[in-house]
C-alpha cells in the first residue's frame, strides 16, 4: 500500500480524542481494595446506575493521599486513618465517611519458629518475630506498612533491630509471595489473605481483632483547594458507596467464592 | 508550578543522592550496573556464535529460526520475568534451588532477554560482510576460531550496536526484574525497580533523581562502547 501523508493528522486526531470530562472521575484507591476485585463490581454497578465513569489509580494509601494533596485525584479510599486525619486537617481532604473494615492477620511458616500462634496478643507476638524473624515488610508507605511500624513502635521494637526483616517496596500480593519463598512472616490484610491463601504455605498465626482492625474510609478531595475537583461525580461516587445498595455488595462481596467474609460494611444504618 | 518545581527539586536530589555518598544509592547503583553489565556479558559470550552460525551457516528451517530470534528481539521483559518466576517459584521445577529473588535470578532473566537481541544484531552485521571473505581468511590459513575473530573484527560495528542494544534493554527493564527480584531493600533494588517504589510511594522528587542517575548510567555505558566502536586504528 501507498504512504498516504495525508492520513497522518486523522490518526493523530483520533489518538487525541478523549472522554467527556463531567463524566468521569479518579479514585486515588488503596491497592487491597482493588486487587480484590471489590472496587471492579462497585465501580461497574456505579457506571451502569449513573453513566459516569471512575478511574481507579491503585496505589499505597500513602502514595494516594498524596495525590490528593496534589489534587491530581477527585476522591479517595484509603485505609490510613491516621495518615487521613493529618490531611484533613490540613484542609486537603473533606466529606469523609467510614466505608468499611476487615483486620490484618499475622501470617507465617506453619512451623511458626518464633512461636506466635501461642499469643493472643499482636504486640506480644510482633516483640516474638522481631527476635527470630525473617520478616517481610510492604515498604511501599502502604495502611498496611504504617500499621506494621506502629505495631513495631507499640512492642518498643526499633525497625532496624528486627531479624532478618526486608522490603518489598511491592504490593500486597508481591509481598506475600515473597514471603512464602523465603518462609517468612508478614502482615496481610483479610481480603488479599482470603484471595490468596489457597495459593501459598503459608498458615494464618493471629488475629487479634481489636489492635489489628482495618479501617477504610472514603474522602472527597478539597474543591476549595484543589479547584480542578469534579466535585458532582465524585460526591455522587461517594454517596453511592455508603448506599444501602453497595454496602450490600460490600458485605457479600466474596463470600460465597472464597469462603470468608473479606470486607464489613460500616455505613449500613448510618 | 507544581510540575517546574518537581523538576528542579529533582535535580537538586539527583546531585545530592550521588555526592552526599548515600550508602543505599550507590549500593543500587552498583548493583544494577553488577547484574546488567554481566547479563550482556554472557548474552554476547552465547549470542556472537549463535549470530555467526545463523548468518553463515545453510541448514532448513534457518529462515525460519531467524523469524523467531527476531520476534524474540522484541519480547516483553515481564513475559521472560513471568517464565523465569515460574520455573523459579517454591513449587516449581527449579523451586528448591533458592535462586528466586536473588540477583543471580535477575542475572538470568536479563540474559534472556538481551540474547536474541545479540544474536540478531550479530547476525545481520555478520551478512553485511563480503559472502567471499570467510573463504579468503581459511585459503589464508585461518583455523575456525581466528576466522571467528578476524571476522568480528570487521562486523565490529555491528556487534558492538549488538553489545550496546542488549545493555540499553535489560538495564532499562523493570518487569523482570521486579517480578524475579522482588526489589527487596538492600539486596535486589536496582534503579528500575526503585523507581517503581518511591513512585509508589509518591516522591516523584526521588524518583526522577533516580531516573536521572539512570540515563546518566546508560549514556556513560554506552558512550565508552561508542568510541571503541567508533575507533579509526583498529
Amino acid at each position: 500500500m501507498r504512504f498516504r501523508p495525508a492520513l497522518l493528522p486523522v490518526l493523530l486526531i483520533a489518538c487525541a480524542s478523549s472522554t467527556d470530562e463531567r463524566t468521569e472521575l479518579i479514585l486515588a484507591t488503596t491497592t487491597s481494595a482493588y486487587e480484590s476485585g471489590l472496587l471492579d463490581t462497585l465501580i461497574d454497578q456505579f457506571r451502569a446506575l449513573t453513566g459516569i465513569d471512575v478511574k481507579p489509580i491503585a496505589v499505597g494509601s500513602g502514595a494516594a493521599l498524596m495525590m490528593a494533596q496534589r489534587g491530581d485525584a477527585d476522591a479517595t479510599l484509603t485505609h490510613d486513618p491516621t495518615a487521613e486525619a493529618r490531611y484533613v486537617a490540613a484542609g486537603h481532604l473533606v466529606e469523609g465517611r467510614r466505608l468499611m473494615h476487615n483486620d490484618f492477620v499475622l501470617v507465617g511458616p506453619a512451623a511458626d519458629p518464633a512461636g506466635v500462634a501461642s499469643n493472643t496478643d499482636a504486640v506480644e507476638a510482633m516483640r516474638r518475630v522481631a527476635t527470630l524473624g525473617p520478616f517481610v515488610s510492604r515498604g511501599d508507605g502502604s495502611g498496611t506498612e504504617s500499621r506494621e511500624l506502629l505495631l513495631w513502635q507499640e512492642a518498643g521494637v526499633p525497625v532496624d533491630s528486627v531479624k532478618s526483616r526486608v522490603e518489598t517496596g511491592q504490593g500486597m500480593s508481591a509481598t506475600l509471595y515473597v514471603a512464602n519463598d523465603q518462609q517468612a512472616y508478614t502482615l496481610v490484610d483479610r481480603a488479599t489473605w482470603l484471595t490468596l491463601r489457597n495459593r501459598v504455605d503459608l498458615v494464618p498465626l493471629l488475629e487479634d481483632g481489636a489492635r489489628l482492625r482495618n479501617d477504610y474510609s472514603v474522602h472527597l478531595v478539597n474543591p476549595e483547594l484543589h479547584p480542578g475537583t469534579r466535585v458532582v461525580p465524585a460526591r455522587r461516587f461517594l454517596e453511592f458507596m455508603v448506599s444501602p445498595a453497595a454496602q450490600q455488595v460490600i458485605a457479600e462481596f466474596g463470600r460465597e467464592r472464597l469462603g470468608g467474609q473479606l470486607f464489613i460494611p460500616d455505613a449500613l444504618g448510618e | 508550578m507544581h510540575w517546574v518545581n518537581d523538576l528542579t527539586t529533582a535535580l537538586g536530589e539527583a546531585w545530592h543522592l550521588l555526592l552526599s555518598g548515600d550508602a543505599e544509592v550507590w549500593a543500587i547503583i552498583l548493583r544494577t550496573l553488577a547484574i546488567s553489565l554481566c547479563a550482556t556479558a554472557l548474552a554476547m559470550v552465547v549470542g556472537v556464535p549463535l549470530g555467526y552460525g545463523l548468518a553463515r551457516g545453510r541448514f532448513p528451517g534457518r529462515t525460519l529460526v531467524l523469524g523467531m530470534v527476531n520476534t524474540a528481539m522484541g519480547m516483553p521483559p515481564v513475559v521472560v520475568g513471568l517464565v523465569v518466576w515460574l520455573f523459579f517459584t517454591r513449587s516449581g521445577p527449579f523451586g528448591g534451588s533458592g535462586l528466586l529473588y536473588t540477583p543471580q535470578a535477575m542475572v538470568l532473566a536479563q540474559f534472556l532477554i538481551a540474547t536474541p537481541l545479540v544474536i540478531g544484531f550479530s547476525a545481520a552485521s555478520i551478512q553485511s560482510l563480503p559472502p567471499a571473505l570467510p573463504d579468503l581468511l581459511t585459503s589464508l590459513g585461518a583455523g575456525p576460531w581466528r576466522r571467528l575473530w578476524l571476522l568480528s573484527r570487521e562486523a565490529r560495528l555491528g556487534l558492538l550496536a549488538a553489545v550496546m542494544a542488549g545493555f540499553g534493554a535489560v538495564i532499562s527493564e523493570v518487569g523482570a526484574s521486579m517480578t524475579v527480584g522482588g526489589n527487596l531493600r538492600g539486596s535486589t533494588r536496582v534503579l528500575t525497580t526503585a523507581i517503581v517504589t518511591v513512585t509508589g510511594r509518591g516522591e516523584m522528587a526521588t524518583a526522577i533523581a533516580y531516573g536521572l542517575i539512570l540515563l546518566a548510567l546508560a549514556f556513560t555505558v554506552t558512550l565508552i562502547l561508542t568510541f571503541v566502536q567508533q575507533r579509526r586504528d583498529a
